[in-house]
């Protein structure tokens, strides 16, 4: 029973993780960048969220609404202010860029919302969790909701890159800009609307990572979860959508067993020691395609 | 168009930078032209500084301490004032929490002619500056960092607070003496010299006592505070009827959340980090009743030097709602135990920096202090000071003293 209370946790952890890995995928995919200011994102999602509640006296469902519009807009912004005039530039000066924003982000939400620590759970904190087996197995009601949301995401996503029109001309960007463009795709525009998309998510994220772990706010709260995400990413095979999902869930399941059962103090170098690995055996990642590199 | 834009931004860019380090200016309160106004005495004011985190993660400690350090000086001047006598001018600086800063800050603090070094805030940064200071043979006093090393440091480094695993010994006692918990759990932080100086203590003195730790291993590191609700549950799953939690109140409010969203009923017991959780932010602080920590001053004591002294702290912050943690008594102590040394060995804002370091030494080593933290402090050959942390459990939003 004790596994199975772990394993959710882990799973719960792991599906924050899988839902800030879809954003830097998809980046990664379409753009070929890796916007490494994309856990700050998640960041200011979580604080317009708390905003939006504490202050408006909105519910949970619209406050993050709120919050997703709100990154919406600005990944659009940070996507045409700092990116797009890069768009032919050597690929370090796009990386750097975006840690530039990082840290932007980071400062300006520091001197905006101050480093005081805010408690935050858009659950409200007495729900009764699920009791099942007689109470030997308790579930929080902030890990249910974040694994159905999760799975919401994925079939979403999923049918959305597959089905519509501005999901498919996105895959297409992604195979071969220049042939894309060709075909009279709005190279440009896809963009945008993958940042929108991404960061749309990061808002959503940022709450239930708040929710379902950390219970509070801070101007650093993206930056570590975002690099666990990025490290999801890449073990799921960066590019790939059901891959940021599965390396989101896997390292949260690894993360969270290998606290409980092999040694608290070594829960990060155990996942990371995981990472190197997979990577070693599989490059590209558990679902990555191999490209090849014509000379 | 797109130059404007981009100049714009840069603009706006390096503005965001100056400002996140704002606090970084400096800030001198009190009788900055002592000389020329005409108070009773001739005497030049001593100069005291102080480094502390004033931004970042860390600064509802700095800004205590500061709080604190200022009450005292503003009645210490106004004394002065009115009846003659020694004066303080001090200044203070940003150290963000961070070791490299903070030395650059104490060497700010040099230029300036500060006299003796009432820093730092917090431990890291009394680490990096109390090395230079026992060779600068700069008299320093920190109100509030608590690891042992900071004191050994030197002969003339001493604390105000009590240390880490004196913290540690205490909370074991109290749990053994009250018989708290049967089963005992520890959730620490393993990146962070306060947390685990504290967790050291409590292991040696539960072991002694014979108390039942079962889960000693459950540690998170600042980079892994996300997993810190499965520790509650591997506490939970342990069947812990108590749980040690020597970290701050950021981590506790954590904690609290997790084990109330799971179900989890046990005995929290924290530390003097704890101080300060009941005015976190959206924090549902019935969450916190029944919460024990240690802290050497109760706000809620109805004795009436310690109510005087929160209406002087409310008065500062301008809020009558606020209430003080022990940090703000702590800073306010200090600027007490220096000004007395000063005032009983003659030290004035003439007497030299290496003078100064040598009278205070010389007085500290047989001093009894009397402050708002505690009464009858004295100093070890260390550095370190006499006093015992007083156990305190929230019941209706309140502390009580444990009995």
């Amino acid at each position: 029973m004790e596994v199975l209370g772990y394993l959710i946790n882990g799973i719960s952890i792991g599906s924050v993780y899988a839902i800030i890995a879809l954003g830097y995928t998809m980046v990664y995919g379409i753009a070929k960048m890796l916007n490494f200011a994309h856990g700050d994102v998640i960041m200011v999602g979580t604080y317009i969220a708390f905003f939006a509640m504490d202050s408006l006296g909105l519910s949970g469902i619209p406050a993050v609404l709120i919050a997703m519009a709100f990154c919406v807009v600005l990944g659009i912004v940070v996507e045409l202010l700092a990116y797009r005039p890069l768009r032919g530039a050597p690929s370090l000066a796009v990386l750097i860029t975006a840690i530039g924003v990082s840290y932007f982000l980071q400062n300006a939400a520091q001197l905006i919302f101050t480093a005081d620590p805010r408690a935050f759970a858009i659950i409200p904190v007495g729900t009764p969790p699920l009791s099942l087996f007689g109470g030997r197995l308790t579930i929080s009601v902030a890990a249910l909701v974040t694994m159905a949301v999760c799975v919401v995401v994925m079939v979403g996503l999923t049918l959305f890159t597959g089905k519509t029109r501005t999901g498919k001309a996105m895959r297409a960007v992604a195979e071969d800009r220049d042939a894309a463009q060709l075909m009279g795709i709005n190279v440009n525009r896809t963009i945008s609307i993958t940042f929108a998309i991404g960061s749309g998510l990061a808002a959503v994220a940022g709450v239930l990572l708040c929710s379902v772990t950390l219970q509070q706010l801070q101007p650093s709260l993206g930056s570590m979860p975002g690099i666990k995400a990025f490290t999801a990413a890449v073990l799921g095979g960066i590019g790939s959508i059901p891959g940021a999902m599965l390396g989101g869930i896997l390292l949260g399941v690894i993360e969270i067993l290998g606290q409980s059962y092999l040694s608290a103090q070594l829960s990060d170098a155990i996942v990371f020691a995981v990472l190197i690995l997979i990577l070693l055996v599989k490059p590209t990642g558990l679902l990555g395609k191999q490209v090849q590199e014509k000379v | 168009m797109k130059k404007y834009l981009a100049l714009i931004l840069a603009v706006m860019m390096v503005m965001t930078m100056f400002a996140a380090c704002g606090g970084n200016g400096g800030e001198t309160t009190g009788a900055a032209n002592a000389g020329t106004n005409g108070g009773t005495s001739d005497v030049a004011p001593v100069k005291i500084g102080l480094t502390g985190p004033f931004s970042g993660g860390a600064s509802v400690y700095g800004l205590a301490v500061r709080a604190g350090m200022e009450i005292a000086v503003e009645e210490i001047n106004a004394k002065a004032d009115a009846e003659g006598g020694l004066k303080i001018e001090f200044k203070s600086y940003d150290d963000e929490h961070d070791g490299e800063k903070a030395l650059a800050a104490y060497n700010q603090l040099k230029d300036w002619g500060m006299q003796m070094f009432a820093g730092a805030v917090t431990t890291g940064p009394s680490n990096a500056i109390a090395p230079d200071a026992a060779s600068d043979r700069m008299f320093m006093m920190t109100p509030s960092a608590s690891a042992e090393e900071v004191a050994m440091a030197g002969s003339n480094v001493l604390q105000m607070c009590f240390t880490d695993p004196n913290q540690g010994i205490n909370a074991a006692q109290v749990i053994f003496d009250k018989k708290l918990g049967e089963k005992i759990g520890i959730i620490y932080d393993s990146s962070d010299a306060y947390s685990t100086g504290i967790r050291d203590g409590f292991m040696t003195k539960a072991k002694e006592l014979g108390l039942n730790i079962v889960v000693d291993d459950a540690a998170f590191t600042s980079d892994t505070k996300g997993t810190i609700s499965n520790l509650v549950d591997n506490c939970k799953n342990a069947g812990c009827d108590l749980v040690f939690l020597p970290f701050y109140a950021a981590e506790a409010v954590t904690v609290l959340q997790s084990a109330a969203a799971s179900n989890y009923d046990a005995v929290f017991f924290g530390c003097d980090g704890m101080d300060g959780i009941l005015s976190t932010d959206n924090f549902d602080t019935t969450m916190a009743e029944g919460l024990y920590m240690l802290t050497p001053l109760n706000p809620f004591d109805p004795d009436e030097n310690v109510q005087a002294f929160v209406q002087k702290y409310k008065d500062k912050v301008g809020d009558q709602e606020a209430i003080p943690n022990q940090f703000v008594a702590d800073g306010y102590d200090v600027i007490y135990a220096l000004y007395e040394a000063c005032v009983a060995q003659g030290v004035t804002g003439d007497t030299s920096v290496e003078d100064t370091c040598t009278k205070l030494e010389e007085y500290f080593a047989t001093a009894s202090f009397n402050g708002m933290t505690g009464s009858n402090l004295q100093w070890d050959e260390n550095g370190m000071v006499s006093k015992n942390p007083e156990a305190v459990v929230i019941e209706d939003g309140k502390y009580v003293a444990v009995k």
